[in-house]
């Protein structure tokens, strides 16, 4: 055994027992990891990666549980501990980071509190001590002003901070190995890299050994020494990170890392990955001439400027009063302007908070702005409420949402999602037409007719992701605005899914909003950008231009933390970045 | 997840289907579950079918004879075979208007449920859909509302019945009153579970979808609120039904309820207290007997279902 090895799994197999059946959640895992080794578990959702971390940390929900294989911590077995020597090894040898920070604090203690208690359970250290270490320990994940801030409550941290709080937590017990799962999922890019950098230079300095869980292999070639790409419960292909990411001898990584959006250079289609769910790919293109989908009056056709929203304001409630004075507003969007002319594709992107969906769904008409105008076609809307006069207008604006679980009914079979806005506008002369349309529209969005019987939750991600397409375009859309429409996804049906749009907007002439938070996939998608933060719109400009010259300070910083897999380093020189 | 080993087809045919659902499953492997169906199946019968099940007509005066009244149940000393429960004060036949009162005991119970679910689910989606001020007002009178207890708001409106129609209230508009007493103590809770749905329904994003599509209001609310948040509407209503039973029995027993011509559960077990402290204890047992068991298998069932229903749970 090699001296410096601190964790070897062999021929792990976790099962899941049901009444249908077993599942075989991971199966013939072997893992190892050395200390001061960022070692990465990359896989999509339900390869198994999140239970192997489980698995060591003796976590598994019942019923599920380790049929074979065994787990070695210091060559020391640990598969087979009880309950009672588990949770000992838990706090003292082995650390867990989650991906979300604002559920992995409790919220009633002080940070002070769960660090000192942790310490005092592991470390016997008497309760100044422990206080002391607290302290210290909360610089080390550079947490500004620690001595003042180890008394306050997780909420008055923000999302990195609290997630610095989690780490800091993980290392009280100065514990051998640390598990990441998904650590930095739920931060914003720029955090996401303070946090990597954090667990990398942790690493070094105190030797630790890391597993980091991760579907986003930019962060898997930006931190990680080491990676093991899982796929359905198997890990399919190991070794050095820049070795497999450079040159990835299995199938199912180079599809993997084919699909990931580029940054530096616009491609006219994604590879097609059809490994984890069939693409869908083979359908004609719809000829608009004698297709239902181009069936618009010339009314409807525009030329030039088709949107413009003018000065547009949005103040949500915090508190109501029934005196003005008293009330209190947060301000979403801080007078925002632009314009998108007919048949682009205009990109909004920002992080979370920057108010871009607010802007998606006040074009969209589901909130009303506090200020400014928003104008189709040349009408204001602003000027007529919902009902009515503006419903003519709105069915040609058409929305797709972020979260494809939530965003169909869940008691409405698909054939009557997708019918039922051509039957309430009219847009068809009977129920026989309409579920000829439905029956096309699911073959044009690669699902197929006998699709339109069942019920949504019979379908995954990617597949409703299309269910909601092809909804949106039963109004006949002129303007599609897509809302982060593949950041639910994994990165393979997230291709498939752009694919889509691409070709639908070329075929239909469509016009088209995107807004994400993904640069990469801004550049793929979009021919001009705005860039937003905080409620104000910082920048336009064409997408080209936008990503080889940035204006605007926020916009650059935007760009140099976006990840990137070509500027994979050696591996040697992976921790001396940042 | 990923693969999935050893997974049999699902089978075909919606019967099959049911047979096999999770739901079902847990049915049948929870034997008190089964049990309190049972029950519960095997009271609806009865009193669906007293007329034929019953051995007497306690409505037929021809066949009630005073020198039956007060007679023990059958295996008891002086107890008479014709009569397996024995006989209440005016010689009826206790089994058989046990039989009877079920009937209406269960009658009075679905229907102001079903009152009270109408009332309460409508001002719940109006409330959780609309907000603002309306939601504001009608929220408070439900608390207000809340803050009666049943019993009084049923003496109030019997009281309000029974003085606009000078004590001449018919069989069935007191058995109407009834309902419409306990339909008005119950509303508040439908109401305040259905506005905390809609509103998390609302925030979903299939809701603004159809928003975006333009359809009206009310039939968001309609077509894809309401059939999204009737689960916990089940719940309520299945648990509310054995207290709604309870109530009924409640004003029956105080005299405000189901006059003694058409003896209810709670009517036959205040008949029967008068005779308690003479040794005359069958009257009020039997009757009392089979509407705690009536009410225990009922709140079983809706407690399962709770648990079935709850994801969280399961």
């Amino acid at each position: 055994m090699d001296a410096n090895e601190l964790l070897r799994i062999d021929k792990l197999r976790v099962e899941f027992p049901s009444r249908r059946g077993t599942f075989v959640a991971v199966d013939a895992l072997d893992l190892d990891v050395a200390r001061g080794e960022i070692h990465g578990l990359v896989g999509e959702s339900g390869a198994g990666k999140s239970t192997v971390g489980n698995a060591i940390m003796g976590l598994l929900e019942p019923p599920g549980r380790i049929t074979g294989g065994e787990i070695r911590l210091n060559g020391k077995r640990i598969d087979a501990m009880d309950a009672a020597a588990m949770r000992m090894l838990r706090g003292r040898k082995v650390g867990m980071i989650f991906q979300d920070p604002l559920t992995s604090l409790n919220p009633l203690l002080t940070v002070e509190q769960q660090l000192v208690e942790t310490m005092m359970l592991h470390l016997q250290v008497d309760h100044a001590a422990a206080s002391r270490q607290a302290v210290e320990l909360l610089d080390q994940v550079g947490i500004p002003r620690p001595g003042e801030r180890v008394k306050q409550y997780p909420h008055q941290f923000s999302g990195g901070m609290r997630q610095r709080v989690v780490i800091a937590l993980a290392l009280c017990s100065n514990p051998d190995l640390i598990i990441a799962d998904e650590p930095t999922t739920a931060l914003d890019v720029s955090i996401q890299s303070q946090i990597l950098d954090l667990i990398k230079s942790l690493c070094r300095e105190r030797s630790l050994g890391v597993i980091l869980i991760t579907h986003d292999i930019g962060v898997i070639a930006e931190t990680t020494d080491r990676v093991a790409v899982m796929y359905r419960a198997r890990v399919v292909e190991r070794g050095a990170t820049a070795k497999v990411l450079h040159a990835p001898e299995h199938e199912y990584t180079r599809a993997l890392i084919s699909a990931v959006p580029r940054p530096d250079v616009r491609l006219h289609r994604f590879p097609v990955v059809s490994y984890i769910e069939d693409g869908g790919e083979a359908r004609g293109p719809i000829d608009i001439s004698g297709h239902w989908l181009g069936r618009f009056d010339a009314s409807e056709r525009h030329r030039g400027e088709l949107a413009r929203i003018e000065g547009v304001s949005m103040n949500f409630t915090l508190r109501r009063s029934m005196f003005p004075s008293r009330r209190t507003f947060f301000t979403a969007v801080d007078d925002v302007s632009f314009q998108v002319g007919a048949g682009e594709v205009f990109g909004l992107v920002g992080e979370s908070g920057s108010g871009k969906s607010t802007v998606a769904r006040i074009i969209a008409g589901i909130h009303h702005p506090s200020a400014g105008r928003l104008l189709y076609a040349g009408t204001d809307l602003t000027a007529q409420r919902l009902a009515g006069a503006r419903r003519s207008h709105q069915r040609h604006i058409q929305m797709i949402f972020q979260d494809p679980f939530s965003s169909l009914n869940p008691r409405m079979r698909v054939r009557n999602i997708i019918a039922e806005p051509m039957l309430f506008h009219r847009l068809v002369a009977s129920r026989a037409e309409a579920s000829e349309v439905v029956d096309d529209l699911l073959e044009h969005v690669g699902l197929g007719r006998e699709a339109g019987v069942k019920f949504p939750h019979e379908f995954s991600g990617g597949q409703r992701q299309r269910i909601s397409i092809a909804r949106a375009l039963a109004t006949r859309p002129r303007l599609l605005i897509c809302d982060e429409p593949t950041s639910a996804l994994d990165v393979s049906i997230q291709a498939q899914i752009l694919n889509l749009l691409k070709d639908l907007q070329q075929e239909l002439e469509l016009t088209m909003l995107f807004i994400s938070h993904d640069l990469p996939v801004i550049r793929q998608m979009c021919d001009r950008v705005g860039v937003m933060q905080n409620g104000k719109l910082l920048e336009v400009a064409p997408t080209e231009q936008l990503f080889e010259q940035p204006q605007h300070a926020h916009t650059r910083e935007l760009m140099r933390l976006m990840p990137r897999l070509h500027a994979l380093a050696p591996p040697q020189a992976v921790g001396a970045s940042a | 997840m990923a693969e999935a080993s050893r997974q049999p087809a699902p089978p075909r045919g919606w019967f099959a289907r049911a047979l096999d659902s999770d739901v079902f499953h847990s049915f049948y492997t929870s034997p008190v579950t089964v049990i309190a169906a049972l029950v519960t199946l095997a009271f609806f019968f009865v009193a669906i079918f007293a007329h034929w099940i019953a051995p007497h007509d306690t409505f037929d005066l021809a066949t009630i004879s005073i020198m039956d009244s007060e007679l023990p149940p059958a295996w008891l000393d002086g107890g008479d075979p014709r009569f397996f429960l024995g006989t209440d004060d005016q010689g009826r036949d206790l089994l058989s208007a046990i039989m009877y009162g079920m009937r209406l005991s269960l009658l009075v119970g679905f229907a102001s449920v079903l009152f009270a679910a109408l009332i309460g689910v409508s001002v719940g989606l109006v409330s959780g859909y609309l907000g603002g001020t309306l939601d504001d007002v009608l929220m408070r009178i439900a608390d207000v509302q809340l803050s009666f207890p049943a019993i009084l708001i049923a003496l109030l409106v019997d009281g309000i019945t029974k003085g606009l129609f000078l004590g001449q209230a018919s069989e069935v508009l007191s058995i109407f009153v009834v309902v419409v007493s306990i339909a008005i103590s119950t509303w508040p809770q439908y109401a305040r579970t259905v506005r905390a749905s809609t509103m998390v329904e609302k925030s979903k994003e299939y809701v603004q979808a159809v928003q975006v599509i333009g359809l009206p209001p009310w039939l968001i609310v309609l077509r894809h609120v309401l059939p999204n948040v009737l689960g916990p509407v089940l719940v309520i209503a299945t648990i509310n039904l054995a207290i709604a039973i309870i109530i009924e029995a409640t004003l029956s027993f105080l005299g405000v309820g189901i006059p003694p011509t058409q003896p209810s559960m709670g009517t036959l077990i205040r008949i029967g207290n008068n005779f308690l402290f003479s040794g005359i204890w069958w009257i009020t047992f039997f009757p009392a007997l089979a509407l705690a068991v009536l009410v225990l298998a009922v709140n079983m069932l809706g407690d399962w279902i709770r648990d079935v229903l709850n994801p969280k749970l399961r």
